[in-house]
Formats: C-alpha cells, structure tokens, sequence
C-alpha cells in the first residue's frame, strides 16, 4: 500500500507519488515563477509528446461532450422499438442497442457524464487533499489523527469502497462524484503532505518563520506552491481513474440511473445482447478505452517534464 | 524477524479499527431513515420500529458503535435480511470462487508480466522493448470488464471454444473448473500483468546499472548469463511488492469479473445485496475485503523482509 513506482497507473487504485522517492519535488519550479519563466514552463510541457497527444485527445474529448446534442444524429434516450439491434452501418453509423436506442448518440453522450465525473472528482480529491495534507504535514499534531483515517480509507480496496458508498447513498451523478471522491482524496492529501514535510525544512520556510509569518501563511503562500508539479501530475491520473471508476459502477449497475446514458450503463446493456450485437459494448468501450489512454499518456508526460527524476527509462 | 512482524501487527490495530469505524457508519450515510430504505414501502409503522430496535438504531450512536465493535470481536458480523443466515455463512459460502478467481487470475499476471517485463528491460529500447510497454500501457487503459466481454464474444459466441459465463467446482469437476476459468482469468490478469511488466522491466533496467553487472560482464561473461544469471533474481525482489500492492486492483477486478461471467462469489453478493438492500451482507463483504486486503499487503511485506533483511531496519 505504500508509494507505487512510476510505472504504477494501477486502474483505478491509484499509488501515491512520493517525493521521498524523487515526486516533483521543489525543484521543479522555477525559482521566480514570472512571466517569462512561466512561459517557458508551458512550452516546455506543451513540447513533451505525450502531452501532446493524450492533451490533444483530451481536448477532442471534452469538444465531444460539449457538443454531444448538436453532433449526435438522434436523440440517445429516444427509444425505437422497431429499430432494435441494427448492425453498424446505413443511418446507425455504430447500431442501435435493445431499445432501438442509436450507440453512437449513446457514446457522444455518455462522454458528458465521464469527463463530468473525472473531471469534478479530480478537482475534489485536489482541493480536500491540498487543505488535509498541508495541515497535516505543518502541524504535527493533527497529523497522526488525520492519517490514521486517511490510511483506514486507503485499506479498503478502491471500487469496494466506492461501491459501499454507492449502496448507501443510492444511484446519481453527484453520489458517485462524492464516492469517487472520498476512495480517492487519500492518495492526494498524502502526497501534498509528504511533499510539505520535505518542504517545510528548507531554509526558506525557516526564514519565513523568523520573519513572523503565521502558520496557515507559511503553508498556503509557501509550501503550497511547491505541490502544484506532483498535484498536477496526480490529478491527472485521478481524472483516469475516476473515469474507469465510474464506467465500472454504471457497468455494475450502482453508477449513474439507467436513464443517464454513460459508457458503463450502455457496456451493460451491450452484455445483455453480446451473442447478436458485439457493438452495443463495444463501441463505449472504445471511447472508455482512448479516455483512458488520453489521460495516462498526458499523465506520463507531465509527470516527466516536472519531474525529469522519475522518467521511466 | 518476530520483533518486526510483531511491529508491523501492531501497527494494523489502529488501521482496522477506523476501517471498522467507517464501515459502521456506512448504514447511516444511507439518506433519510435507513430503516424505512431498508425495509421498502410497504413496511408500516410497527415493522419499522421494530426492526430499528432489532437493529440497535433506537440506541445513542456511541453505544451503536461499541455494540459494533463488541459484535465483531466476537465474529459476528450480523444475519443477512434477505438470505435468512448468518453474513459470516454467507460469505463462507460465496469465498471459493473469489479465491480461485484471484489465485488464477494473479497466476495469468505473473505469467504473463513477469518475462514481459525481463525481457523489455533486459533488451532496453529495442522492439521488443517497445512491442512490449505499448501492450502494457494498453493493458493498463483497456478496463478490463470490457475486455471480459470482448473475450467473450470472441471465443465463446464466435469460436465457440469456451463457456460463456458460469462456475464449476474445482473440487468436483476439475477440468469444467478449468474450462470456465480460462477467461475470467485472463481478463482479470491482463491488466494486472501490464503493471508487473512495467514494474518488472524498471527493476531491471536498475539492476543491469549495478556495479557487480558491469564485473560480470568485464570478466568476459555472455550476455545471456549476465542478464539471465545474474540480473534476473535479484530484479524480480521488488515485483514481490507489486503483488501486494495491485492486490487491491485483483480483489476489486474480481467483483466485477463475476458479474461478467456470472460466477457465484463475493463480488455477485455484494451487488445482489445492494439491490435487496442487505445493508448487513454490504458491511461484511466490505469489512472481509478490506481485512483480507491488509493482511495480503502485510505477508508480502513480510516476505519481502524475509528475502531482502535491509528492509527490516528501515
């Protein structure tokens, strides 16, 4: 259960990035983050390649579930009993499923509720694992309290926990984001707190603590902006995750209500079917698929131009 | 050894009791009455208050929690609403098909990640190389319930070479056992050895930097015995870990696995209990996953000790 090495993009049971074992660390920043600096920062990271294959397959993504009604040909929850079970091909360019339902418009559609949910559980997971994490890696005291939970909620197998959480709170987008939230925050708030133990004895922070900045200061205008590199990286993996995660509890039923077509529900309805129609599953499978290859790729390269240390060679 | 294991032992309680604590909490995230969700719509008001009382839930949440706790010291783990026994029973039960899914499903990773991953990072950069960590990072994208389905139409609608979905008993008919397992097993391995790959291929590639490398192969010895003699074991200490660690992903791939094909084990009780809500059934499958989980983790680490002393003094 420790720290996992780079190669660890375990789905969906994310490890941690350890600074201890060389997670972006300090260094990764420029020193004076302007304007020129920062600049350079973006090109640098736009350079990478596979940040710009799995960021330009990204961007596809999200123009697909931005635009899903207008590029859709049918309307995903209008049910055409007589059209049921069409090949790919003629108007159904992917088929329909059971319910005359066409999987293309299925597809484009269920984008929405996958970067919907990856997206606002990746932006969850960072903002309660940065404020978790800088408390307990700058005073001491909470630490033992708030990581023996975090470490009771990282002892339950990921998609468990999530599908305990499911089986209490009911079927719904925003039950599986809290879900997905909760199974993954740990991983974050431990990494933001390694990296603020390893921070907070340098001696800038020393100096900030002889010039008589309080605390939380310290914490949030000084140690803060040195986990942004490994929280970037993180949270990108934690989008991949979150999107695999939620295809599984839709696949299991305990997702999102079957009238949401996301991929999960209509691979399920595809297993229904699988003897005379493969390409009900298929397809979503196929976008769940370049999602996660999208984000693990962007993930991969970010993790290598912010920290060169952990390149995979 | 034995100050270690103990340290280590010890170091779980704390661990399981807020793992314990979170599952006892888990029946009041339910939203509004739990009581009533449980029993359904047509319970009336007797019924409901009766069954809040056999439950404990008329008592302070603290008291709740200490009978909880006293409960599972004792092993129980409560009776199942729907299947009419004991929720210790009914995951006795349903444990065989798991574990034989996750034995034979770790069997197809280690298989299939272990020389993958010798073998890229032993010929680092060559095609080989390449073929291979483009598989893995596929392996590691494709979910692998989907995958299940693709395999199935593939060799069990199309080729008609294996069931489709079900379970026989290893222990009464070996060879059915067998013929069902292939798929699941593979489907449930497949991404698990991609990380082994991964994870195995790095090991290497830092083993072949070491310094007794370089004296082998400066003694005048063949390539292959350098890498194959030399470097292979001590690469594969490390790929020990990754098995505790992927564990997670094995156990949690396992309930899904069985709802592609329809094998009665723990993943399928727990999905049925969701739907019934069996809320008891929910707790101990949860509760038995994550202990089971620990302790997993906690062998491999002590194995690990065992084969490499250094780590018992960190």
């Amino acid at each position: 259960m420790a720290g996992t090495s780079p190669a660890a993009a375990a789905l969906p049971e994310p490890g941690i990035e350890r600074p201890g074992s060389g997670a972006a660390g300090p260094r990764s920043m420029p020193d004076h983050p302007g304007a020129g600096a920062r600049a350079r920062w973006v090109r640098r990271v736009l350079r990478n390649r596979n940040v710009a294959v799995g960021g330009s397959v990204l961007v596809l993504l999200v123009f697909v579930a931005l635009f899903a009604d207008a590029l859709s040909p049918y309307n995903p929850s209008r049910l055409y009993p007589a059209q049921r079970l069409r090949p790919p091909g003629g108007p159904n360019l992917l088929g329909t499923d059971e319910f005359g339902r066409d999987v293309l418009s299925l597809v484009l559609h269920g984008s929405r509720v996958s970067l919907l949910v990856g997206g606002v559980t990746m932006v969850l997971t960072s903002l309660g694992g940065v404020v978790i994490g800088l408390i307990a890696g700058y005073y001491r005291r909470l630490d033992l309290v708030v990581m023996r939970v975090m470490d009771g909620l990282m002892a339950f197998p990921a998609i468990l926990l999530a599908i305990a959480l499911m089986a209490a709170r009911g079927p719904g987008v925003w039950n599986v984001v809290l879900a997905l939230s909760v199974v993954y925050l740990p991983r974050t708030a431990m990494l933001i707190r390694s990296t603020a133990l390893s921070v907070r004895e340098l001696d800038y922070v020393l100096a900030a603590q002889a010039l008589g900045r309080g605390g939380l200061a310290i914490a949030f205008r000084h140690i803060l902006p040195n986990c942004i590199g490994p929280l970037l990286v993180q949270g990108t993996f934690i989008f991949a995750y979150a999107v695999l995660a939620e295809a599984i509890l839709g696949f299991l039923g305990v997702g999102v209500p079957p009238y949401v077509p996301s991929w999960g529900n209509v691979i399920a309805s595809g297993k229904n079917v699988i003897r005379e129609a493969f390409w009900v599953s298929l397809f979503p499978g196929v976008a769940l698929t370049l999602s996660g290859l999208s984000l693990n790729l962007l993930g991969d390269g970010l993790r290598d131009v912010l920290d060169p240390r952990l390149r995979v060679q | 050894m034995t100050t270690y294991l103990l340290r280590r032992l010890l170091a779980l309680l704390p661990v399981m009791l807020v793992v314990v604590t979170i599952v006892f909490f888990l029946i009041h995230l339910i939203p509004g009455d739990p009581v009533a969700v449980i029993l359904g719509p047509e319970a009336n008001a007797q019924q409901i208050e009766d069954a809040r009382r056999e439950l404990g839930l008329d008592r302070p949440l603290h008291e709740q929690l200490l009978r909880f706790y006293g409960r599972l010291l004792r092993g129980d783990l409560g009776r199942s609403y729907f299947l009419d026994r004991p929720v210790t029973q009914a995951l006795w039960e349903r444990a065989e098909p798991t574990l034989v899914l996750m034995a034979s499903g770790l069997f197809v990773a280690v298989l299939i990640g272990v020389p993958s991953g010798i073998v890229a990072g032993a010929y680092q950069g060559s095609w080989w190389d390449r073929g291979l960590m483009t598989l893995a990072l596929l392996g590691v994208c494709v979910p692998g319930f989907w995958l299940s389905l693709n395999f199935i139409y593939l060799f069990s609608v199309w080729l008609g070479w294996l069931p489709v979905a079900g379970y026989a008993s290893v222990f009464q008919d070996p060879v059915a056992a067998a013929r069902h397992m292939v798929l699941p097993a593979v489907s449930l391995g497949f991404s698990q050895s991609a990380l082994i790959a991964r994870i195995a291929r790095s090991c290497m590639i830092e083993v072949l930097r070491q310094d007794y490398i370089r004296t082998a192969r400066a003694k005048g010895l063949a390539e292959r015995t350098v890498v194959y003699l030399h470097a292979f074991r001590n690469a594969l200490v490390p790929v020990v870990t990754v098995i505790g660690i992927t564990m997670a992903i094995l156990i949690g791939g396992a309930v899904v696995t069985e709802i592609v094909f329809n094998i009665p084990g723990l993943g399928r009780l727990i999905i049925s209990a969701i739907l019934r809500r069996d809320y008891p059934v929910v707790q101990g499958v949860v509760l038995v996953t994550a202990a089971a989980y620990m302790l997993i983790n906690l062998a491999v680490d002590v194995v690990y000790a065992f084969i490499d002393p250094r780590i018992r003094y960190v």
